[in-house]
Formats: structure tokens, sequence, C-alpha cells
């Protein structure tokens, strides 16, 4: 049984505002069918507000209240849409939001009153990132190419979700095809981070963290392609979970980098992560690059933490990445890192640095790569079969008018560095050499995860900066995804956990951590991740934006 | 599927009507209703190849000067695989449906959508492969070819690079006698695996060509993107236009017979490109080479190339070699020559990078045909065993006798044929008893009615004749029946040899060894002249 289904001490880490009924603090161990705990019981026990309670799994909060009829799916859809119509003006995380959710809410009521059997994400608002196909929505990829653009079908991991019961609230933003670490090169609109809108919530899916960070879903599907899931998340303070290459179907997925990109997950804990990351993976035959591992049951192997072992993670190797904490790191990012992992250490686990010699020929491998493939992805945007087409005497100015006005400026520079890297002449000591650093990179990934069990490191080496603070020095936004890119080029899973603050904003700004394992091993990352953010005492990621909602709640 | 995703669209009203992309400056109203027009025209051509080139038809200009020129011509060949559907994707490929019905988003290259490979395909590649003598590359891979154009929906096609799955091999063909006989010996450089692109239609206020400067108004039929191709690039040994056109009359007859295309040329299901250079006799260096296109049939490619050398032969005599342009070269069927197409501006950079969608190719599986079933590999054993080359008994085994086994629907054990006698006529043909055609006749008798190839042989009186006096006599008896011939002949009219080469075949009930008899009928004419 999941832990996340302990009791509450606190009322604080209720993120629904529900003026009737406070239907999600009923949470109880035993069965989904047994008596709901009232409000009245909740509030006897509660401790001193001082301390936080641990993240929850929204999905199973919904799924228990749901079918104990303790709230209805539309109460519960409508509470969303309220926050997400009051903090959407500020945040701007969606490029749209379906105008079908109240009445897929009532569907699911219907079938609740009828006693049908409904998905496990039953009533489960996801956000879905617009690079991402939905047959009944604009799918644009934030690109001003393909505006209006609808998809004839839903990506594989859109439909699995909708299968599973799950009610995709709308698109969210990014950087243009997923290209950039801030959302601000989305071609319509700058996110704004949750935590102070000053600042960008990372990218490219900025627009999936910073949803899921203020409460405007309950948990959002992103891309990654060089730590364009797991930057945004340790911007916004969420979890984000970019799982090994191959796992989950790119099916339907606008293709940047084909060879590095995976869809990730969103969630307010890692059980959520984890439960959304059960339902979208798996072999797809639409995506010969899909493995056919295993894929187990992530959510049910958490297990609960009893206070009665001090040391739940006895025994665990994690090997620190040297190379992560050192120079050019923000010194509060190291310091939250260090004590994260004196956390571990407290957990039982055994902590050692390890170094990662290539570890600083993972950026330009990545973006040699990246822009490459992507010069090749993005030919088909040729304004011929569908998307904005420019109106013009001939073909030539037909492609170059139609790709020069529809794509943006951070597009327009990788299409070409990729185009220059895979050229006569060029391609051997460019592309060549980047895979070949690639296989050097993995290699030194694995000989790390024989000798430990999983490798952490900052998700990004700072937090949140201003929004266009880094807009015309690229190379600097570049050098922000030194953390991540590595884990792509070596196709491994990673989790990103909030794991503390640094000053900054109204109230802080969230520091991630990332744990890095073997391939396949998501399910060991979910276990150390969800011990992790339950035995983390003091903090509480609910950014200032939406604390006074939660607040209200009470 | 094809027609609901068709459906879909249309009630999209974002989409760009990808019924029929079409590029109009002030019309977008884009459905094309068009009839292919080849769908009414295309009539199938006979089930076997024929060329029909008479053989007194080349120009006596030609002959004039061609004794101090040698050409070299090459062949890149497009077979279109006849797999139920394309290479990346579930949609079948009839020719001559309505434009833009056999689609969907993988072959038009919508975003999101990915390539899954159709295992069909490597089948087909391997089987071609091994029929034309060529080692396999057990891992192969696909690579992006890059550039734009209106046909191609992604932007890229999807083929193979630096790896192609088959290569070095060869084609044994003989000439008909009546051009001179005679067996030939092409060396194949590759063969690779790709996707075929769309088409481009007419419209009324516009005409279509490869020119990249194209008229606006023009619609793109996206029916044959993504049909799996392979491309069968020859090495440059063929020194006539007879010569290419054999070889291309064999390779169709090649895979119609392993059942991997159909191979009609009106349909474009089998495209010949051709590459044309002379060099005045005796220069190692080959001269500028040209391309020639929209060559329809076999007698198109002949036609073609031998007027391509006579204007290449001419240039080249009145001193204007630096007329000649490496360019693309269109055959126009109408006038009977080639005209300029369009002009090569240095070498198109097509930035090949491996396909990241699509696993590497191990053919470790499909090659394992043979051990895979049992009774296969039993046989193949067995026949190995009888002594025969290890080889060409693959080849058999996995080309003719696979398909037959298909098409009959058979099992090996089921085949009249024994281990026995596929060890023996393999040794009968490589021992020159027979030809490689009649062996492939006693094959079918082989494993449709059983017997021995000896009995067959003496039975059908299939052996070869090898023997120069036989040859001799029918030589000198077709002479002596037609003395008027030989008169033109001496005073001139050196075309005629293939006539006589022809009569003798017939004498010999096509028996006579091509070689030999051309040979003999050479020195037989040219003796007292
Ligand atoms: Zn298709």
């Amino acid at each position: 049984m999941l832990s996340t289904l302990q009791t509450p001490r606190s009322l604080s880490r209720f993120p629904l505002h529900f003026p009737s009924k406070s239907f999600l603090l009923h949470t109880s161990t035993k069965s989904l069918s047994s008596e709901p705990v009232t409000f009245a019981s909740l509030t006897d026990q509660s401790i001193p507000t001082t301390t936080t309670l641990p993240p929850q799994s929204q999905i199973l909060t919904i799924r228990h209240s749901l079918i104990s009829r303790q709230v209805t799916a539309t109460e519960l859809v409508q509470s969303y849409l309220n926050r997400l119509r009051i903090t959407e003006p500020q945040l701007k995380s969606f490029l749209h939001v379906s105008d079908t959710v109240l009445r897929e809410a009532h569907e699911l009521d219907k079938k609740i009153n009828n006693n049908e059997e409904v998905g496990p994400l039953a009533g489960v608002l996801v956000g879905v990132k617009d690079n991402i196909c939905t047959a009944d929505m604009p799918s644009t990829g934030g690109s001003r190419i393909l505006e209006g653009y609808r998809p004839a079908f839903d990506a594989t991991a859109v439909r699995k979700i909708k299968e599973l019961g799950g009610i995709v609230v709308g698109k969210t933003n990014l950087d243009e095809f997923g290209m950039g670490s801030t959302t601000e090169s989305s071609a319509f609109q700058v996110t704004a981070n949750p935590w102070d809108v000053s600042r960008v919530p990372g990218g490219s899916s900025g627009g999936s963290a910073a949803a899921v960070s203020a409460r405007q879903c309950v948990v959002s599907l992103g891309s990654d392609t060089g730590g364009s899931v797991r930057q945004p998340a340790s911007f916004c303070g969420v979890v984000g979970l970019k799982p090994t290459y191959g796992r989950v179907s790119r099916f339907g997925l606008m293709a940047y980098a084909s060879s590095l990109d995976v869809i990730g997950c969103f969630g307010s804990s890692v059980a959520d992560a984890g439960i959304l990351l059960h339902a979208i993976s798996g072999h797809d035959r639409l995506d010969a690059t899909t493995s056919k591992q295993d894929v187990p049951d992530f959510a049910s192997q958490l297990v609960s933490t009893n206070s009665s072992e001090s040391k739940p993670l006895k025994g665990l190797r994690v090997g620190l990445i040297r190379e992560t904490v050192d120079n050019g790191v923000d010194t509060g990012v190291i310091s939250t890192i260090r004590a994260a992992a004196s956390h571990l250490e407290e957990l039982g686990c055994f902590v050692t640095e390890v170094t990662l010699p290539s570890f600083s020929l993972g950026l330009p491998a990545y973006y040699i790569i990246a822009s490459s493939e992507s010069s090749s992805n993005l030919s088909r945007y040729d304004g011929v079969r569908y998307g904005n087409q420019a109106v013009t005497d001939d073909l030539n100015s037909l492609y170059g008018d139609s790709r020069a006005n529809g794509f943006g400026s951070e597009v327009k520079m990788r299409v070409l560095m990729g185009t220059y890297a895979l050229s006569a002449g060029y391609y051997d000591a460019y592309y060549k050499r980047a895979q070949q650093v690639r296989t050097i990179i993995r290699d030194s990934f694995k000989a790390a995860l024989d000798q430990n069990d999983i490798l952490i490191s900052p998700a990004s080496p700072s937090p949140a900066y201003k929004i266009g603070e880094k807009k015309n020095d690229p190379l600097a936004m570049y050098a922000g995804d030194i953390m991540t890119v590595n884990v792509n080029l070596a196709g491994l899973p990673a989790l990103v956990i909030p794991c503390g603050f640094v000053e900054g904003g109204p109230a802080g700004l969230p520091v991630g951590l990332q744990m890095i394992s073997a391939a396949y091993d998501e399910g060991k990352l979910l276990k150390v991740g969800h011990i992790f953010e339950q035995t983390l005492e003091n903090y509480k990621f609910v950014p200032p934006l939406i604390a006074d909602d939660i607040i209200t709640s009470k | 599927m094809a027609s609901t995703i068709f459906r879909n669209f249309q009630a999209h009203p974002f989409l760009l009507c990808p019924t029929t992309a079409l590029f109009g400056r002030r019309s977008r109203v884009l459905y094309c209703t068009m009839r292919n027009p080849e769908s009414q025209t295309a009539t199938r051509e006979k089930q076997q190849p024929q060329i029909k080139v008479s053989p007194h038809t080349q120009n006596n200009r030609l002959d004039k000067f061609s004794k101090d020129y040698d050409a070299v011509i090459g062949i890149e060949t497009h077979v279109q695989l006849s797999t139920l559907t394309k290479a990346f994707c579930s949609c079948p490929y009839d020719y001559g449906s309505p434009p833009n019905t056999n689609v969907c988003p993988i072959c038009m290259g919508l975003p999101g959508a990915l390539p899954v490979l159709n295992s069909k395909v490597i089948e087909f590649a391997v089987k071609l492969g091994l029929a034309l003598n060529c080692k396999l590359s057990l891992d192969s891979k696909f690579d992006r070819k890059q550039y734009f154009y209106p046909d191609l929906p992604k932007g890229y096609q999807i083929s193979q690079f630096d790896v192609p799955i088959a290569s070095g091999g060869y084609i044994d063909l003989d000439l008909p006698v009546e051009f001179g006989g005679g067996h030939r010996r092409f060396g194949i450089t590759r063969v690779h695996m790709e996707e075929d692109a769309g088409k481009l239609l007419h419209s009324e206020n516009g005409s279509y060509s490869q020119e990249i400067a194209l008229p606006l108004h023009f619609a793109v039929d996206l029916n044959r993107a993504g049909v799996p191709l392979l491309e069968i690039v020859s090495e440059p040994e063929m020194r006539t236009g007879i010569e290419a056109a054999e070889y291309a009359a064999e390779l169709q007859r090649l895979v119609r017979y392993l059942g991997v295309s159909n191979g009609n040329m009106q349909e474009g299901s089998l495209r010949c490109d051709v590459n044309v250079s002379v060099r005045p006799l005796g220069q190692l260096q080959f001269g500028t080479k040209v391309e020639i296109k929209n060559l329809n049939s076999f007698s198109s490619v002949s036609r073609a190339i031998d007027f391509e050398i006579s204007r290449q032969v001419q240039l080249l005599s009145q001193g204007q070699g630096d007329r000649i342009l490496q360019e693309t070269r269109q055959w126009e069927e109408g006038a009977q020559k080639t005209v300029t197409m369009r002009k090569k501006e240095g070498l198109a950079d097509y930035r090949y990078f491996p396909e990241p969608d699509l696993p590497a190719v191990s053919l470790r599986e499909d090659v394992l045909f043979l051990a895979n079933d049992i009774y296969v590999a039993n046989f193949f054993d067995a026949t190995i065993a009888k002594g025969a080359d290890v080889k060409l008994a693959t080849n058999w085994i996995m080309s003719d006798i696979a398909a037959f086994m298909k098409n009959e629907k058979l099992a090996i054990s089921e085949v009249k044929l024994t281990p026995q006698e596929l060890a023996e006529l393999i040794a009968c043909i490589k021992g020159g008893t027979i030809s490689g055609k009649i062996g492939k006749q006693i094959l079918f008798e082989l494993l449709a009615k059983g017997g021995t190839v000896k009995g067959l042989i003496k039975e059908k009186d299939l052996v070869q004749i090898v023997d120069p006096v036989e040859i001799e006599k029918m030589v000198d008896k077709v002479l002596a029946e037609n003395p008027k011939q030989l008169e033109q002949y001496r005073s001139g009219k050196t075309k005629l040899q293939g006539y006589f080469a022809g009569q003798i075949m017939k004498v010999s009930k096509g028996k006579a060894n091509p070689g030999l008899l051309n040979k003999i009928l050479l020195e037989k004419l040219n003796a007292n002249s």
C-alpha cells in the first residue's frame, strides 16, 4: 500500500480550494471503500504548522475522493479551472485550454454514479506540452509555423493517458520546438515562474512545470532533449522525471533531436510522477526506438517510510558527481545539494564523490548532435502540406519565406548550426566526433554506475533567473544545460526532486536534486526519491502565488 | 486506415487541405480531381522482357567515328517493391489510385509521425542481393538524404548511404544473337533500400519539370511517397545501348522471377537512370558523364544511349568536347533525342547522417532463413554434402527455390527436387554443360515434376554445343544458304552479323554457345573479304 495515503499531519499541504467540501483532506490508510475521514477528525490530529506534510500523491487522493464520493469530478475539475483562470494571467503556462474538461468530468460523474469501472487516472487533469500532438486541440510546438495546426492523431502518450481516464486540460507553453531553457523563445508568450513571476520557469517545458507548480493541473507531460523536463522542475519546485530513452513512445512528439528526445513527467510528488510514467511507458509499434523492456508498476513499489526504520536507504551507494559542484555553479545551489547529500547519508546511504572526466565534453557534443538532428527534423516545416505558407512567386521563396516567417531566431540559429555541422567536409569534424564523445560519455556513466547505485548532482547550476537575463547571451543559457545534457547523451533515466531553497524572490527559489540511475531503473530512482521527499522536513514546495489560495481553503 | 485519416483531415479546417498539397499564389483551392493520365494509358508489358530495337537502326555517322571512341555506361535502376504496405507505414500502394488516397500521417511527414520498417523490404533486398551475387552487409543502417522538394514530405529521404545492404555483385547475361550474341558479366556496385518520393501533378497552366523553379500551380500526389525501392547501381561496364538494355531486361526478369517487384517500366516500377560518357580509345580517364532520365522502355534505354554516344562522339570528333557538360538530360521519345533537363551545379550536398528514428538493420535473422527452417537447412546441408558450391546453393535456395515454394505454397519437403539433383544442376552449369538460362528451365521441371538433371538434359537435348567443329558446320550451312546477305556484309553492311548469328542460333535450337558462335562466325565472315 502506498505510503502516500498515510494520514496527513497538516492541512497546509492541500492545494485545492473547495468552498463547499474539503474532499482532498480525506486520506486513509484503509481501503478505498472505507469510511471517509472527516474534516474534523483531521483537524483534531493536526500538529504544529511549523512542521509540513510530505508530498502526497494527488492522483491517488483524487481517485479515493471520487470513488468514495466525497467530491464529484465536476467539482474537482471546477476548482482546478478556477485556479487556472485566476493564476493564468500572471503565469501564462497554457497556450490552449480545453473547452471540454467540464463535459468530460460530467461524463465521469455519470459513470461513477452508475458504479461503472473508471480508469486509474480518472479525473486527473493532465497538462500536455504543446509539442506533443493532441487530436482535438491545436498543437503548435510553440512555433508560428504551426499556428492553428491541429493534428489528426493523439501522441501515444496522450492516447494512453486518455484511455486510463485522464483529462487533458490544455496545451502548455514551451520554447519553440523545445529549443531553449527559459520558455522565452515560445512564439506566443513568455511563461512566468510561480515562485517569482519576474523569473523564468526554465525550459523548454516551462509551461508544464509552472502549471504543476501552481496546481493548475495535477500532473503534466513535458519533453526532455537536454534537460527540458529536469531544469524547469528544478526552477519551479516540482518533481520532474526523464525516463530512459526508449521507455516512452515518441510517436506524436514533434521531433527536435530524435536520438535524445524523450517524453517526461511532472508531478507535485514522486508518486505522481511514477504513476504517470507507468501510464505512458511501454513498447509502441509506432515507434521503432521503443524498448520491449517490462514496465514495472512503479507506484506500488514505493515503500512507506516507517518512523521505526531510521535508515530506510541503508547500504545504497550514492555518487555525487564532483564536476557538478565545482566552479561556475551557484554557491547556494552547491550547499543545498550538499545538504541533500547529507540527508541521504542520514537515510543510510553511502555517499562518495565520483568524477566523470568526460563531463565537460557533454555540452559541445550535445549542441552539435541536437542541432544537427533538428536541422533535419525541422525540414518538414516547409509550408507545403500544413502550417503557415508564404505567398510567393517561386518555389525557393516559398520555402525561404515560409521558414523565415515561421521560425523564431533560436530555431533558425540551431537549424543553421546543424546544417553546417552535417555539411560535406565538416561531418567528420563535428557530427561524427560528437558521436564518438557520446560513446565516451556513455561508457563513463556506465563505469560510475557500476560503482554506485545512483549518481546525484544539481539539476541546474543556478536557480531560476530573471526573464530577459540571458536572452541576449545564448552561450550563458546553453551553459546552464551542463547538468542535464550528459544524461540524454547516455540515454539514462533521471529524477529531479525539490530539495531546498536559495535566496531570491518573495519566498526563496527552489533547488532541484538530480538523481541518475542505470537504464530502465526508473523504479530505483522513484523509490529513493519517494523516501527522500517523505523524510525531508521543514520544506514546503507550494509557491507563494497560490499559498493564499491554499490557506483560504483551510 | 488511409481513408479514415483522409476524412479526418478534411474535417480539420486548419490543415492546408492535405488531400492535395498545391501551391497557388492566388488560388488556394487545392483539391486535385485530376486522374493520373498514366493510369489510362498504361499497358502491361509482356511478361518476358523484349527489346524492340532493330539492329539496323544505328546511324552510320556513329559507325564512322565510334571505332575511335569508347563509351562507358553505368545504370542506376530503381525497383519498386511489391510489398503489401509502404516501407515505413501501413498504407497500401495501388498504382493509379486517385491522388492522395493512399496516405497517412507517416508517409505525409506530419509532425510527430515516425517511420517503422516493414520487414518485407529487408527480405526482398536480401533476395535480390543474393540473386545478384552480392555480399550482404550483416549490419546495415538507414540514413537520411536531405534536400527540399515538394514531393518529399519530410525534407529528407530515408535511404542508405555508406553501408548498403548488398554490394560487390554481378549479373550474367547472354546478349541476343541478333545483336551479336556473347556472354556478358556486369558488375553490381551496390543495392540499397530507400523510400520513393511522391509525384508532382501537372496543372492546366503549368507544366512540371524537375527544375526547382516550378510554376506555382501544381499539386503533389503523395500516394507514392514512402513506397519501398531498391536502388541497384551497376559498375560502369556497359559499352553499347544494347548491353545496357539487356542488363535492364535481365534485372526485370530477375525481380519478377523473385517476386519482389512487377518490374513494370511504364508504371515506373522499374526506372533506369543511365550515365553515359565517351572517351578516345586508349584513354584511361573517363569522359564527362551525362545522366539520362525518362527512359520508359528497354528500347528507349538502348536508343537514348546510342543517341547520346553519337552526340558526344560527334562533339569530341569536332574538337568541341568542352560542349559536353556534366548534366542531366531527358530522353524525348517523340523527337528521339536527349535534351538538357538540368545542369549540375557542383555536387549536391545531401548532408547524409544515420536515421535516428530507425534501429540499425541486422541481417542475421533474415540470412538465418536457411537455418531457421530446419527442413530448408537440412536440404541445404544435404546439397552441400553432395559437393555443391556453397554460395551458388545459397543463391538457388534463397531465391528461385524459395520463390517457387512461396508461389506454390509448398514446403521444401513437398517439392520434387532432391538435394542430389540440385547439386548436379549446379555442377552442370558451373561446368558449362548447360547455360544458366537452361538451368533455370530445368530447375522448374525438377521442382514440379522431379526427375534427374542428366535425364532432362538428355531427354530434351539441352546440352550446350561447345564443340567448335559442330558450330562451324552450322555457320557454314547458314552462310551458304544466304549468299545475298553475305555479299552485302562483305560490301560493308557489317550489321548483318546479327542476322547471321540469329539464323545459326536457330539452327542450333538455342544450344550453341553464344561466345563460340560469334567468334567462329566473325572469322568466317571476314576470312575471304
Ligand atoms: Zn502511409
